[in-house]
């Protein structure tokens, strides 16, 4: 069972997540958390405990998604829809820099936009975790993304640890949940027994003991932590998913010529989605536009995904013409070379790749199948997965 | 830095990180000062920073972003002289949007700039080796760096030779310093096209076939390759049939590059960002990857 520090939890009671809410509005960030939108539990703004949906659960699966109300009092009764962090964090669109021309003279300037303080309310421990890995990406390299790094320094995290995954989860293959051990200023625990409706609260920095003082709370007990402890071990017992890591980075690399690729290759139909909701994918294109008078210009960055085909174009024609090219990109990427890059794997098992892909191409299945014949090809059969 | 086993390489290490203070992706406006037609789709364009009290530092073999207000930005090799630094030069062939832009600015406009950015031609550590350099058509661009540099410390090299493939014999780039390097007695110059009329007198065919002419002793060269990909494959196979080392042999590769600087995703090969861990690699670090299909 997962260790909880007893003098660094707290039990809250549910109607005091509205105070959570109302306060750190009145510090200033801008509250985002789950809502119902369009059919989907999307993170968009919530200006009180009300807005959150409460009630509510989905169910997912290989190339479906679905929401219902069950009736439930509990807020947090579903695991992740389509957006998450990166949405707020390295938006699909961004400005970076205005130009400005007077004759033959240029000027250019960063866009003076100010950051957005965001608190990002309800986020998943694998959703954490990702924040994490794009930290890794676009602040810890050689150069850093000015916008993502004013946006992050900002950043307050309320994460909810997970009381019953989805069905296409596999954040336990990937170290990253169901219950956050690092990442967050507040860990909240949702607890709804026989006890009643509360939150057991942990603390992950100054700013989150902070806002825990200006709340009502008590001390958590020995029987809250072993709830909440109980709780994660569930939910870890419940993810059906799974991906074998160990030694996943050399076997994808010594299956690159394999052919099961075309396989997946001719299902997949490059539509990007997977890129799109993946919350650590990264990739970006920029855009030059000037306005019509020719006077001023700007660059926008917006999401790309490797899965197009101009992605890697060159004079005389893109590097990866295949589909099934484009998906071992993809998947080496995020199981391989990812790690090489940036010590970590791009993947935090979140499943939204496989939920949101409309021909329900599965990233566990494909990545197992591949180790499988590498495993057949090495004379190793028994001990593939 | 991460990946630390891949670090083998005996690349220089880079220059510091671009020194003004706005951000990575914001140019720096420079003003076109000279521009000279090298063929007919390609120009050569020097270019010095309005802020003439910067001083303009490069390695051979990186790269800059050039910016054309409006249109696009594109990644393209700095050719000059890297003991200058007042001014950048650059050599740039029309290809589509933002390359004919280039194209088609005059003296006294500007172009944004942003780096230099990229790994080097290991030149300092190739000290008292023979030098081989190869290049095909712009490939020439990416390397001339090299031969400044080498050439006015001459005495810290061993024989030095350049050979040189273009398509015609009027696709070749800087005839005056070509001219220039076939005259001097330390220095070994070989030419060839793919194709010629009559008036030609020198070699036709593939560039590898002059490798046979230049005088290098294999165990004690390093070899500068840059040109398409597939001359570049079919150079290496050569060079390593022949005895050079695989960590003797560098290579400048070339990929979609949107952001310069590893932040945009698409110059990846395998575990690579040709952008912050190339564009210049050891053949030994990327072999895995060179000359995959679609990698
Ligand atoms: C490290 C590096 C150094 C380079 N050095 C030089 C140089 O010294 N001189 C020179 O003339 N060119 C150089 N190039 C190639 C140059 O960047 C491309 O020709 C240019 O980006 C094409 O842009 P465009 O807008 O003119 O063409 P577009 O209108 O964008 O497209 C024309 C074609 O070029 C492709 N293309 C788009 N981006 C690139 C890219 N980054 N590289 C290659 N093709 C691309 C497009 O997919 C399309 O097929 C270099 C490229 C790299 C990566
Ligand atoms: S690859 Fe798929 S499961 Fe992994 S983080 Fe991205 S969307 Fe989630
Ligand atoms: S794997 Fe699925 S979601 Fe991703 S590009 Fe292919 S079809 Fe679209």
């Amino acid at each position: 069972m997962r260790a909880i520090q007893e003098q660094n939890a707290f039990i809250m009671e549910a109607r005091e997540l509205n105070r959570l809410i109302e306060t750190l509005a009145e510090k200033g960030y801008e509250t985002i958390g789950p809502t119902v939108q369009q059919g989907a539990i999307l993170y968009g703004h919530v200006g009180s405990a009300g807005d959150l949906p409460a009630g509510w659960s989905d169910q997912q699966g290989p190339g479906t998604y679905r929401v219902s109300e069950n009736g439930d009092s509990s807020f947090f009764g579903y695991v992740v829809g389509p957006n998450s962090g990166k949405s707020f964090l390295h938006p699909s669109r961004e400005t970076l820099m205005q130009a400005s021309r007077k004759g033959d003279l240029l000027e250019f300037v960063d866009d003076p936009a100010p950051p957005e303080r965001y608190a990002l309310i309800g986020l998943r421990p694998c959703d954490v975790k990702a924040i994490e890995i794009q930290d890794r990406v676009l602040l810890e390299g050689l150069y850093v993304d000015r916008k993502y790094k004013e946006r992050r320094d900002l950043l307050f995290i309320v994460t909810v640890n997970c009381a019953k995954p989805g069905g296409t989860c596999f954040c336990t293959s990937m170290g990253s949940g169901p219950a956050a051990d690092s990442g967050y200023d507040l860990a909240l625990t949702e607890l709804n027994d026989d006890r009643g409706h509360r939150f057991l609260v942990e603390v992950g920095s100054d700013s989150g003991s902070e806002l825990v003082a200006a709340l009502t709370t008590k001390q958590a007990t020995a029987a809250d932590i072993d709830s909440a402890g109980r709780q994660a071990d569930d939910a870890a017992e419940a993810i059906s998913k799974s991906i074998d890591t160990t030694g996943l980075r050399e076997q994808l690399y010594d299956s690159l010529d394999s052919p099961y690729w075309e396989k997946i290759g001719a299902r997949c139909l490059a539509c990007t989605n997977c890129t799109m909701v993946c919350p650590t994918c990264f990739c970006t294109n920029v855009q030059d536009v000037s306005d019509l008078a020719g006077n001023s210009a700007e660059r926008i960055q917006i999401w790309d995904s490797c899965f197009n085909a101009e992605f890697s174009g060159l004079h005389g024609g893109s590097v990866r013409q295949s589909i099934h090219s484009r998906y071992r990109q993809w998947m080496t990427h995020k199981l391989a070379s990812w790690e090489d890059q940036f010590d970590t794997l791009g993947c935090v098992g979140c499943g939204r790749c496989i939920t949101w892909c409309p021909v329900g191409i599965d990233i566990t299945e494909e990545a197992n199948t591949i180790r499988k014949r590498a495993g057949q090809l090495a004379g190793t059969v028994e001990d593939a997965p | 830095m991460h990946g630390g086993r891949w670090q083998t390489s005996t690349v220089l290490p880079r220059v510091d990180k671009t020194e003004h203070s706005q951000a990575v992706m914001t140019p720096a406006p420079y003003r076109i000062i000279r521009r000279r037609r090298e063929t007919p789709d390609t120009w050569s364009l020097r270019v010095e920073p309005y802020d003439r009290t910067v001083p303009v530092r490069f390695r051979p073999g990186q790269f800059s972003m050039l910016y054309v207000f409006g249109v696009g930005e594109v990644p393209i090799s700095i050719s000059g002289d890297p003991a200058r630094n007042d001014y950048l030069d650059f050599t740039v062939r029309s290809v589509g949007m933002t390359t004919a832009a280039i194209c088609n600015l005059r003296n006294g406009k500007t172009v944004g700039v942003r780096g230099p950015f990229g790994s080097t031609w290991p030149i300092e550590e190739s000290k008292g080796e023979d030098i081989v350099v190869i290049a095909g058509g712009l490939g020439l661009a990416p390397v001339r760096p090299i031969l400044f540099y080498t050439l006015a410390d001459r005495s810290d090299y061993g024989s030095m030779s350049l050979l040189y493939g273009a398509r015609n014999p009027e696709d070749f780039l800087y005839p005056k310093a070509l001219e220039g390097w076939r005259g001097r007695f330390d220095m070994d110059v070989h030419v060839t096209v793919d194709h010629a009329d009559r008036n030609w007198r020198s070699n036709v065919g593939v560039v590898t076939r002059l490798i046979p002419m230049a005088n290098f002793d294999p165990e004690h060269t390093s070899v500068f390759v840059c040109g398409p990909e597939i001359m570049m494959r079919f150079t290496v196979d050569d060079l390593l049939g022949i005895g050079v080392s695989e960590e003797k042999i560098f290579i400048s590769l070339e990929r979609n590059m949107r952001c310069g600087v590893g932040l945009c995703g698409h110059c990846q090969m395998g575990p690579e960002f040709i952008c912050k861990d190339g564009p210049v690699f050891p053949l030994s670090r990327v072999k895995r990857w060179f000359g995959k299909r679609e990698v």
